[in-house]
């Protein structure tokens, strides 16, 4: 009797809801009447505990509170070394770099555009962290807990100074870097910082061979150009330049006061220390009086430029956004130009969607593009300009210092100053002359 | 360490102000995002409904083994005999064969219930996520296969590889509480 119940039963649940039911049903669902077969549930394995993320954002905090306090209370290379070590393992390996400070830059400007994605609180925590430490003790997360500095840092064997021009002309390769993943992030397009995060596919042992192979270079290149991605590439490393120049506190490279014995003036593999200046002499000043002047000038006309080259570039960029190269894709399909037809546009016609509005919600997203390449382009244009004027400006300097902005808070300096071989009573203080 | 000079001269003063307009303007991203955050992660996952079953989140994935798996929705499976999910299209006999079976790896499990319903499980050791089951279900039977990110595999790319080379957009971002967006079951 019990399967004649069943089919009753089932036809009169059928019945009632068969005018609910959507989608495809070609074969109904068995009722096994002859066994006692219980129909299953697929398994969902949860993610990554939520616990586990905090942990990390307190992982971090500790890092950055103990890399300040060895840099520049303990100055003592060596315990800096083992903290870069640690963060290696386990913000690199161990967490498998991923969020990192460097990316989570880019959810906090998606989120700022996009209305409907609110950024996980570890990935502001991640992004803010490092910001405020660097505001009070200047670059110590790039010191010793950033784990793609980290990975950087260990390899340098042999360090080569870049000449002055070459630095500063690649570091503006940073700069691009940024607002082009700004502009990216902000459109919705792409996380293009970590897209091309040369080390991630080392951190997490498999990946793309393009990306291996870009980090094997950089790391390559490090052996003897110190920190590569972190001095001409990191966009990350634009913003704490700039913060780290308004430091409270900062390293200098002797203890108490620098006696000139110029010890340490090649001793910074990243080429972040400055020599005592006396003034310009006469000529030399006179000629940069009026080049500054020239500058100032140029300034305007440099952002006007840039943004104007920025958002006539927008027909590359916004191929960057998936429903524009789909909207291009359709159009070349529409017009005949293409017989070949690819995933996206099929899967597309499958929707039903109408075209003109895919060509609108494109046209609308190169309408954003424009406006953001004025932006980015201005930015540019006016990185170029202020670089230029920063050239010509001279800053008077009795004592060997490290440069603010580019001092990576690595401590390797300390140990060839003398004074600090006095301060850790390595050797005695000679009175008098040195 | 410290800065010593606290003389109050112009440089120092626009400094000061410059230093704490930072700090302030932290704060105000911290508070912005802070409006609306989340406090549970974001995962990636696979929309059912939008994807069309190519295969690329077998290719795309940073592991070397995929973390998007075949998911079999057992609520909605015909339990059917020739499986179109299972079997080549021009299987000529309904037996175990390689010869006749559609996944690459065979890593789908046929189990006889009762006549003439048989079950079909996914081996995840095996599946390599190429969809090719997912097409065949889709075209001939009820969908109950599809592909889904498998958490405890996936390690959660701040950009996942495969949601840039989704065509469809069928990958998204989801709260971690509710990681996966299986199919609807619409019987009763």
């Amino acid at each position: 009797m019990r399967p004649l119940r069943n089919i009753l039963l089932g036809l009169a649940v059928s019945l009632i809801l068969s005018g609910a039911t959507t989608g495809v049903e070609r074969f109904p669902p068995p009722d096994f009447t002859e066994t006692d077969h219980v129909i299953p549930s697929p398994t969902s394995p949860g993610p990554r505990q939520d616990v586990y993320e905090y942990i990390d954002a307190v992982v971090l905090l500790v890092a950055l509170g103990l890399a300040s306090y060895l840099v520049l209370k303990k100055r003592n290379r060596r315990a800096i070394l083992t903290l870069t070590v640690f963060s290696l393992l386990y913000f690199g390996f161990w967490r498998k770099g991923c969020v990192c400070s460097i990316g989570a830059l880019q959810n906090i400007v998606f989120s700022i555009f996009d209305p409907d994605y609110a950024v996980p609180i570890v990935v502001v925590v991640f992004f803010l962290l490092p910001l405020i430490f660097t505001l009070f003790f200047g670059r110590t997360f790039c010191a010793a807990v950033c784990p793609l500095g980290a990975i950087q840092d260990l390899v340098l064997a042999r360090p080569v100074s870049v000449p002055v021009w070459a630095e500063n002309g690649l570091r503006l390769l940073a700069y691009v870097y940024l607002a082009l993943a700004v502009l990216f992030a902000a459109t919705g397009s792409a996380f293009v910082i970590c897209r091309y995060d040369p080390f991630i596919s080392i951190f997490r042992l498999s990946g793309s061979l393009n990306i291996l192979i870009l980090g094997g270079c950089l790391l390559l290149i490090g052996m003897f150009v110190g920190r590569p991605y972190c001095r001409f590439l990191c966009p990350y490393g634009v913003i704490l330049r700039q913060l780290s120049r308004l430091s409270k506190w900062r390293v200098t490279i002797t203890p108490d006061e620098c006696i000139q014995c110029r010890l340490c003036e090649d001793s910074c593999p990243f080429g972040a220390i400055r020599k005592p200046a006396v003034q310009w002499p006469a000529q030399e000043y006179y000629v940069a009086k009026k080049r500054l002047a020239l500058l100032l000038l140029l300034l305007p006309v440099l952002v006007f430029f840039g943004g104007w080259a920025g958002s006539g570039l927008k027909g590359v960029t916004s191929k960057a956004h998936e429903t524009v190269r789909l909207a291009e894709q359709i159009y070349l399909e529409e017009t005949g130009q293409t017989e070949e037809v690819t995933d996206a546009s099929t899967g597309f016609r499958a929707t039903g969607q109408q075209i003109k509005e895919l060509y609108e919600q494109a046209s609308n997203i190169r309408a954003k593009f424009e406006f953001g390449g004025w932006i980015l382009g201005g930015f540019i244009g006016l990185v170029i300009g202020l670089k230029l004027i920063g050239l010509s400006v001279w800053r008077q300097r009795t004592d060997y210092e490290t440069d603010r902005a580019g001092c990576l808070a690595c401590g390797r300096c300390y140990k060839y100053c003398p004074r600090e071989h006095v301060r850790l009573k390595k050797m005695k203080e000679v009175a008098g002359k040195w | 360490m410290a800065e010593n000079n606290k003389v109050i001269n112009r440089r120092n003063f626009l400094r000061d102000g410059l230093w704490g307009g930072c700090l302030a303007a932290l704060g105000v991203v911290a508070g912005a995002s802070a409006r609306k955050n989340r406090k549970n992660d974001l995962v990636w996952q696979i929309d059912p409904y939008k994807c069309i079953a190519c295969d690329r989140c077998a290719t795309f994935c940073v592991l070397e083994d995929s973390a998007v798996k075949c998911v079999q929705l057992y609520a909605i499976c015909g339990y059917c005999d020739f499986c179109p999910g299972y079997f080549e299209l021009g299987a000529t006999v309904l037996e175990t064969g390689a010869e006749n079976e559609l996944c690459p790896t065979g890593a789908i499990k046929r189990t006889f219930v009762e006549e003439p319903y048989y079950e079909y499980d996914i081996d995840e050791a095996l599946c390599i996520g190429c969809a090719k089951c997912v097409k065949g279900c889709a075209a001939f039977g009820n969908g109950s296969l599809f592909l889904q990110v498998r958490h405890d595999r996936c390690l959660n790319c701040n950009e996942c590889s495969i949601a840039v080379a989704c065509p469809t957009g069928a990958f998204k971002r989801v709260p971690a509480d509710e990681p996966y967006l299986l199919k609807k079951v619409d019987h009763a």
